[in-house]
């Protein structure tokens, strides 16, 4: 069982501390293999940023995504880039605001979940910045690729201290809306 | 003893945290660096953890400074790191001979980023293995290791911190920004758990006063501290046993440098570490180090899948350098596949091992990616 997943968009939408909770829910509280990965540039905001989570019940050679079998993209750049890449059947959750350009045909091809992820996360929580945890609800939710125990484990593990309800909140949110998407 | 992280349990960390708790568990108490993508985590967990136990770790004015003050503090009894990328380790070159010349253990982590200059702060390279096992001026042997995984890169360090004390060598850890960077599960084990080295300290008088001399005969003095009642004199200079320059007889050079050279070429075997994958039946052989070796298995996989006999011989250590064993390995398959993340480094060292007993091919890239593991499956396929 290799799973790889693979979280794209700009610096500053917590793209790695997505990818980051994600590997440490499988890798500590599911007794997987993980292995998380991040590529970006020298600048720590706004610059495109790439995550990959290779998830495994056996040791992981290669460490990167090579066909992710699930993705997830935040920004139109991210979209454009890696959709293709992606493995044919694959779970590929939007941010529908900021991807407004679309490739209809390839994505007949996919299961996509496009949704104004950061206008829910500014609804549920009040702060827009929550949207890499709501997202995490949905994949989680609507994939099982880790229980949902061990994400809110691992979410309070990574976000910053004093923050865990509001964050939690954003990630059960994401558990909701994936009960209504599940095929 | 308390320590500042969770033990005997499995984490979820990056490289560079693994090396900081590591180095803590292998008993490190000074750490002296200056901030650089991607090795400055290191420095920052060691920043959080050392005052937690008892230790001491301080921002130098630059990497000259940082690897001048770990052999001080070797000096003064701790075991002492330092961590840096491609430019920083071009300014710890001259200290890190000597290191070599003084017979100090220290270890110096170098995580590999594209170079040279300061190129590609944030991209992985293998471009300074040479750098690593020649990049200080004169003849000098010292130990380079090379973690492929988030684990390796916890067990190797430890090992580094007790080849650096049992050798009294310096020990060069050679990573490169992916596994820097990266995070993956790691077991972080109890203390009981490790085996830990301490470096052989004078046992009388006369020992103390032959700090350079070699009175066991395994080619490993033992080690004054300073302040701790003998009065000692180190120098870069070329100098005798009882450590004082002399310079202009060669008889001194050559006994010295001789005995730095042997006291780690008479133990290699006990130095050098390889894992072989698949190799027992090969006809192809990958030969790699560091992280292409991930590569290099799944290809192995991918061609074996294919009905091509491959294997894979993976380095741990990459200096000294095992000879022997790659010319075994050229004798019994036909080829010899070197991937590499800079244009061709490694490839010759495997290249003087095979000694023209099977054909080497380097399997060269640049620019910050790892190879994949269908670009060396090609190469092979053809």
């Amino acid at each position: 069982m290799r799973k790889e997943v693979l979280f794209s968009g700009f610096g500053g939408q917590g793209v790695i501390l997505a990818s980051v909770i994600l590997g440490r829910a499988a890798a500590v509280y599911e007794n997987l293999y993980a292995v998380q990965t991040q590529s970006y540039g020298p600048e720590s905001r706004g610059g495109a940023s790439r995550a990959e989570v290779v998830i495994s019940d056996e040791p992981i050679d290669y460490p990167k995504a090579i066909t992710p079998d699930y993705a997830v993209f935040f920004s139109q750049e991210a979209y454009t880039k890696f959709l293709h890449t992606v493995k044919e059947g694959a779970t590929v959750i939007v941010e529908k605001d900021l991807v407004p350009h679309r490739d209809p045909e390839f994505e007949k091809r996919l299961n996509v979940i496009a949704l104004p992820l950061t206008e829910i996360a500014e609804e549920t929580t009040g702060l827009s910045l929550t949207m890499n945890i709501l997202t995490l609800g949905i994949l989680v939710g609507v994939t099982g690729i880790v229980g949902r125990e061990s994400i809110e484990k691992a979410v309070r593990d990574a976000v910053p201290h004093g923050t865990e309800e509001i964050n939690l909140r954003a990630l059960r949110r994401g558990f909701e809306l994936a009960e209504k998407l599940k095929p | 003893m308390r320590y500042p992280f969770p033990v005997g349990r499995s984490d979820f960390i990056q490289g560079d945290e693994a090396v900081a708790r590591a180095a803590i568990l292998a008993g490190c108490r000074f750490y002296a660096g200056y901030p650089i993508t991607p090795a400055s985590e290191i420095f920052e967990a060691m920043a959080l953890y050392m005052p937690l136990v008892d230790g001491v770790s301080i921002q130098m004015e630059d990497e000259i400074g940082s690897i001048a003050a770990v052999i001080g503090a070797s000096w003064a009894g701790a075991k002492a790191m330092t961590a840096t990328s491609g430019p920083g380790f071009s300014l710890m070159q001259e200290n890190l001979g000597y290191a070599v010349m003084t017979e100090t253990p220290i270890v110096v982590v170098n995580m590999m980023r594209g170079g040279p200059s300061t190129g590609q702060p944030t991209f992985p390279a293998q471009g300074d293995l040479m750098q690593a096992i020649w990049g200080t001026h004169g003849d000098h042997m010292l130990i380079v290791l090379s973690p492929s995984t988030v684990q390796e890169a916890f067990d190797l360090t430890i090992r580094a911190f007790n080849l650096a004390e049992k050798y009294r060598t310096p020990v060069v850890i050679l990573g490169d920004a992916e596994l820097a960077h990266m995070r993956e599960r790691v077991y972080i084990p109890n203390p009981d758990e490790i085996e830990v080295v301490e470096r052989k300290l004078p046992a009388n008088e006369d020992e103390a006063k032959l700090p350079f001399g070699d009175p066991h005969g395994d080619g490993v003095p033992p080690m004054p501290i300073f302040g701790r009642g003998y009065r000692t004199y180190v120098t870069g200079l070329t100098h005798d046993e009882s450590g004082h320059p002399r310079t202009v007889e060669p008889e001194v050079q050559q006994k010295l440098i001789g005995r730095i050279f042997r006291k780690i070429l008479d133990h290699k075997d006990e130095i050098i570490s390889y894992e072989t994958f698949e190799l027992d039946d090969a006809e192809i052989a990958i030969v790699s180090t560091g992280i292409v070796s991930r590569s290099a298995i799944r290809a192995v996989k991918m061609l074996r899948e294919r009905g091509v006999r491959a294997g894979l011989l993976k380095l741990s250590t990459v200096w000294p350098f095992d000879f022997e064993v790659i010319e075994e390995l050229a004798e019994q398959v036909r080829k010899i596949y070197v991937p590499e993340m800079n244009l061709g480094q490694l490839y010759h060292l495997v290249r003087e091992g095979a000694n023209g007993k099977a054909e080497v091919e380097l399997i060269a890239k640049i620019g910050g990616e790892v190879h994949t593991p269908m670009e060396i499956m090609e190469r092979v396929v053809g």
